[in-house]
C-alpha cells in the first residue's frame, strides 16, 4: 500500500511538472510545423510568467494575469515573425535574442517595480490558479485503488493542467482535420507549393506563430500563477529547451508530444525522490544524471538510434520566390 | 497575323499576351512579347535556356508582374498579380520543379488551396469523387491515397496536372515537362495532352526539345533572347527551320588562325556514359579523341548532354561507365576535379559565377582557386601572399583585365573581365587539355575576340582544347573539327572546311543529313 501511495504521488507530480512542457511543446509544434524554428520558447514562457505574475499581483485576478501572459507571449512571437518571416532573418539568432532579452529584462523590471530582488510579490490564493475538486472526489476517496487514483491523481489539479491535457486532442484535430492545419503542414514542407496554390506563405506562418505564442503564454502563466505563487528570476530553468527537445523526440506530432512530456515530467518527479537513494549494483544515482536524461535521450534520437526524427523540410529557411 | 482557329475562327483566343516586357535588373528577360493561343490547341513555346520562356509563363501565372503589356483570357483583359488570380482566371501551371508536398497524399496535395471549407472531412469526399471522374476522363491513373514523395516522377507530374484540372483550369502551362521523364512516361504525358486538347482545353508547352514540338503541338512560337521571333503552324514548318530560329544567325566573327597541325591524341574518350540522379541517361556512350594542336568544337542545342560531358571530363560528375585517357594514360575511376587538374585537365566552366569563381572573393584569391596548393603560392604551411598578388597582377595585365586590381572582389568585375580572369587562371597553368564551356556567354565583343585569340594561341602551342558552345558561330569560326551532340549522343562530325550551318542545324535538331525533308506530324517514338 505504501508503494501504491508513493506511485500515485509520483504520477501526480508528473502531471504537474509535465503541464508547462506540454503547452510549450505544442506551441513549438505550431511554429515549427509552419517552418519557423522556435528556440525562443524559453524566453516567451519566461516573459509570460513575469507578465502573468505581475498582473495577477496588481489586479488580484489570475485570469487577467493569464491574459497578460498570453498577450506578451504573442507579441514576442510576432517580433520573432517580423524578424524571420518578413525580414528573412536567421530563426535561431532571433529566438536566442528573445531568450536573452527576456532573461535580463524581466528581473530588471521586477526589481524596479517591486523591490524584491527581481521577484514579484507572493500571490494570495485568490490571485492564483488553485486546485479544483472534480465531482465526487470527496465521496470516492475511500474506494480502494480507484479512489486514490481518481481523487488524488485525476482530481485536484488547477484548471491549466486540464487545459494542457485537453489541448492535445484539440491540436491534433486542428493539425489533421482542418484547412488551416493542412496548409500549415504544407508550408513547413514546401512553401512554394503553398504559394503557387494561391495562398499567402507569410500570413499563414504569422498565424501559426500567433497560435503558438498563445499556448506558450499559458505555459508561462502556469509557472508563476499556478505551479508557483510568484515570478522568480530564471524560473523557466530550461523548460523551453526541454519542450523543444520533447517536440523533436515526438517527431512534431501532438500525441507523441503528450507522451514525451509525461516521460520528461516523470523523470523530473522521480529525480527528487531518487536523489541519494542507493540502488543495488548501481549505487547512488546523481540527480544531475536524471535531470540530463531528457537531453541525452533527444541526442540519442537525433543521432538516429531510435528511428529518425525528420523535421519539416522547409524549417529555418526563409521563403524567397526563385527566379 | 491572322490565325484561323481549328473550327470556325470566331472564338476569342484562350490566352493572349500583348506587348509583355519584363526586366530583372540588367537582364531584359522579355521584350515586347506577343502570343495568342487558340482554344482547344497545343501551343509550343521553344527557345534556348535563358530565352525568356519561363519568365513569360511565370508572368501569365501571376508569379511575376510584367513591367508593361497586358494579358487577355478569352478576350477579357485580366490583371494577374498572384497565382490565386491566375487560378481564378482558369490558368493552371505545371512547374519544371514540381510544387508538391512530399509527405502528403495525392488527395491532400490536390486539395491544398481548394479545400472546400474550414474542415477537411466534407471537402475530402467531394474532391475524391471529382478526381476519380477527372482521372477516368483523361486516363491519368494516379493513386489518390499514395504518398506523393514515394511516387515515380511521371506520376508526380500527373498529380500536378490533376491539381490544375481540379481547380478548373482551361489553360494548362507545362514548363519543360519531359526533362525528368523516361521516354515511356513522356509518351503517356503526350497522350494526356492530346486528350486535354480534345476536351477543349488549351495547352502551352514550354520546351527546348524540337522532337516533342513537332510531335504534339498545333502551333509553335520561338523565343530568342527575350524576343518572340516566330509563331508558325507546326505542320507548315520544319525542325531545322525552328532550330535555326532558336539559335539565330549572328554576325560571323572571324578568327585569324592558321590551319591546325594535329599531332598525337592528348585526350581520348571511350564509351563514356553519364546517368543523372534521377536515373536518366544524359550521356549515351560517347567516344572521341582530341589531338595536340587542335580545337574540337561541340555544338548542339543546350541540354543535349554537353554539360554532362564537360562535368564528366572535369571530374565533377562520375561517369557510369567508359574511359578517359589523358595523353595515353587512363584516368582512374573516382578522380576528383582537383586530381583531374593535376593530371593536366584545366576547365573553364560553363557558368562562371556558379562554378568558376567565388564572387565575393578578391581577384587574387580567385586566380589561385583549384591551384592553391601549387608550391609557388606557398611558403611552408602559409600562402606566399606577395607572390600571389604579384602573379595575379601579371596575369591581369597579360589578359587585359580591367581594372587590374587584385584586391577587387570578383563580383565587381564586368562579365567579360570575370571570364578573362577564369581563362587566365586555367590557361596560365599550362594544361595538357583545356575544357572550355560557353567561353563568351554574356561577354562583350572585345573580350570575345581576346578570349578567342588566347584559345588559338594555346592550340598553337600544342595543347588540346574541347570547346562546348551553344553559339554555332563561335564553334564554326574557332573549332578545327566539330562534333554535334543530340540527345546525349554524337549526332555527327565534320572538319571545319566541310562545316555547313544548315547541315549542323539539322544534326542539332536530331535530323540525319539523309532525311532532311520535314517529318510527318505524329507522336513519334525514338
Amino acid at each position: 500500500m505504501e508503494a501504491f501511495t508513493q506511485a500515485v504521488s509520483i504520477l501526480d507530480a508528473t502531471l504537474r511538472l509535465a503541464t508547462p512542457l506540454i503547452l510549450a511543446a505544442l506551441a513549438g509544434l505550431f511554429a515549427e510545423r509552419s517552418g519557423v524554428v522556435d528556440i525562443g520558447l524559453e524566453g516567451k514562457m519566461l516573459a509570460a510568467a513575469f507578465a502573468a505574475a505581475t498582473t495577477a499581483a496588481v489586479t488580484g485576478s489570475p485570469w487577467i494575469g493569464l491574459g497578460a501572459g498570453i498577450i506578451v507571449s504573442v507579441l514576442l512571437a510576432l517580433l520573432h515573425g517580423f524578424a524571420c518571416i518578413t525580414h528573412r532573418g536567421d530563426h535561431v539568432v532571433s529566438g536566442v535574442a528573445i531568450n536573452t532579452v527576456v532573461a535580463g529584462l524581466a528581473p530588471t523590471l521586477g526589481n524596479a517595480w517591486f523591490r524584491q530582488g527581481g521577484q514579484t510579490p507572493t500571490l494570495e490564493a485568490e490571485a492564483r490558479f488553485t486546485g479544483i475538486d472534480l465531482p465526487f472526489a470527496e465521496a470516492l476517496a475511500d474506494v480502494p485503488v480507484l479512489g486514490p487514483i481518481y481523487s488524488d491523481l485525476i482530481s485536484g489539479h488547477n484548471i491549466l493542467v486540464y487545459v494542457a491535457i485537453a489541448a492535445v486532442p484539440l491540436v491534433a484535430f486542428v493539425l489533421y482535420r482542418t484547412r488551416f492545419g493542412l496548409r500549415m503542414r504544407a508550408v513547413g514542407e514546401n512553401p512554394a507549393a503553398v504559394d503557387t496554390a494561391g495562398i499567402s506563405v507569410t500570413w499563414l506562418r504569422y498565424r501559426a506563430l500567433i497560435v503558438g505564442g498563445a499556448l506558450c503564454g499559458i505555459a508561462g502563466a502556469y509557472l508563476s500563477t499556478a505551479h508557483n505563487a510568484s515570478f522568480v528570476r530564471d524560473m523557466t530553468a530550461g523548460k523551453g529547451y526541454l519542450a523543444l527537445a520533447a517536440l523533436i523526440f515526438a517527431k512534431w506530432r501532438p500525441v507523441p508530444v503528450l507522451l514525451t512530456c509525461l516521460l520528461f515530467g516523470f523523470l523530473d518527479a522521480t529525480e527528487a525522490r531518487l536523489r541519494g537513494v542507493e540502488l543495488p549494483l548501481i549505487g547512488a544515482i546523481p540527480g544531475e544524471f536524471i535531470q540530463a536524461l531528457p537531453y541525452i535521450l533527444t541526442v540519442v534520437l537525433l543521432a538516429g538510434f531510435v528511428g529518425r526524427a525528420i523535421p519539416p523540410r522547409a524549417i529555418g529557411t526563409p521563403y524567397v520566390k526563385e527566379r | 497575323m491572322v490565325v484561323a482557329a481549328a473550327d470556325g475562327g470566331e472564338r476569342a483566343p484562350a490566352v493572349e499576351l500583348i506587348g509583355i516586357d519584363k526586366r530583372f535588373g540588367a537582364v531584359h528577360a522579355n521584350r515586347n512579347v506577343n502570343l495568342r493561343a487558340e482554344v482547344g490547341s497545343i501551343h509550343g513555346i521553344v527557345g534556348e535556356n535563358g530565352a525568356g520562356k519561363s519568365t513569360l509563363m511565370s508572368i501569365l501565372y501571376g508569379f511575376y508582374q510584367a513591367d508593361r503589356g497586358e494579358v487577355r483570357v478569352r478576350g477579357q483583359r485580366v490583371r494577374v498579380t498572384s497565382p490565386r488570380e491566375a487560378i481564378d482566371a482558369g490558368i493552371g501551371m505545371v512547374h519544371q520543379h514540381f510544387m508538391l508536398v512530399d509527405p502528403f497524399t495525392v488527395l491532400e496535395n490536390v486539395m491544398l488551396g481548394a479545400e472546400g471549407g474550414p474542415l477537411l472531412a466534407r471537402g475530402r469526399e467531394e474532391a475524391a469523387r471529382a478526381l476519380e471522374a477527372l482521372e477516368r476522363e483523361y486516363a491519368l491513373d494516379v493513386p489518390l491515397d499514395g504518398v506523393v514523395g514515394e511516387l515515380p516522377v511521371g506520376i508526380q507530374q500527373r498529380v500536378e496536372i490533376l491539381k490544375a484540372l481540379y481547380r478548373g483550369a482551361d489553360t494548362l502551362i507545362l514548363d519543360e515537362p519531359t526533362g525528368v521523364l523516361t521516354p515511356q512516361e513522356a509518351e503517356h504525358l503526350f497522350r494526356i495532352l492530346g486528350a486535354l486538347r480534345d476536351q477543349g482545353k488549351t495547352v502551352l508547352l514550354i520546351t527546348h526539345k524540337l522532337k516533342e514540338i513537332m510531335a504534339v503541338t498545333d502551333r509553335v512560337a520561338v523565343m530568342r533572347r527575350g524576343e518572340m521571333v516566330a509563331d508558325r503552324e507546326t505542320a507548315a514548318t520544319t525542325r531545322e527551320e525552328i532550330a535555326e530560329l532558336m539559335v539565330g544567325r549572328k554576325v560571323l566573327l572571324r578568327v585569324d588562325k592558321t590551319p591546325a597541325k594535329p599531332d598525337r591524341p592528348l585526350l581520348a574518350v571511350e564509351d563514356l556514359r553519364v546517368v543523372d540522379r534521377r536515373g536518366v541517361e544524359r550521356l549515351k556512350s560517347v567516344s572521341f579523341q582530341v589531338r595536340a594542336g587542335e580545337i574540337l568544337g561541340i555544338a548542339g542545342v543546350a541540354g543535349n548532354g554537353q554539360s554532362e560531358l564537360l562535368a564528366a571530363l572535369a571530374g565533377i560528375a562520375a561517369p557510369a561507365s567508359g574511359r578517359i585517357l589523358i595523353d595515353g594514360q587512363p584516368v582512374p575511376a573516382g578522380t576528383d576535379p582537383h586530381a583531374m587538374r593535376r593530371l593536366g585537365m584545366a576547365h573553364v566552366p560553363e557558368d562562371r559565377l556558379r562554378d568558376g569563381l567565388v564572387p565575393p572573393f578578391e581577384a587574387r584569391e580567385n586566380i589561385i582557386l583549384g591551384y592553391h596548393d601549387d608550391p609557388r603560392y606557398n611558403t611552408g604551411p602559409l600562402f606566399d601572399r606577395a607572390n600571389i598578388r604579384q602573379s595575379c597582377l601579371q596575369e591581369m595585365q597579360a589578359y587585359d583585365v580591367r581594372p587590374s586590381d587584385p584586391e577587387l572582389p570578383a563580383a565587381n568585375f564586368s562579365g567579360g573581365n570575370q571570364q578573362k580572369l577564369v581563362v587566365a587562371r586555367e590557361v596560365e597553368r599550362d594544361p595538357v587539355v583545356l575544357l572550355v564551356g560557353q567561353p563568351t556567354r554574356g561577354v562583350d565583343i572585345g573580350a570575345i575576340e581576346f578570349i578567342h585569340r588566347r584559345l588559338v594561341a594555346l592550340r598553337d602551342s600544342g595543347k588540346a582544347i574541347v570547346l562546348v558552345s551553344v553559339e554555332l558561330d563561335e564553334i564554326m569560326s574557332l573549332a578545327d573539327r566539330i562534333l554535334v551532340m543530340f540527345d546525349g549522343r554524337i549526332a555527327g562530325e565534320m572538319g571545319q572546311e566541310a562545316a555547313d550551318e544548315r547541315v549542323i542545324g539539322c544534326m542539332m535538331a536530331g535530323v540525319g543529313p539523309e532525311e532532311m525533308a520535314p517529318e510527318p506530324h505524329h507522336v513519334g517514338a525514338e
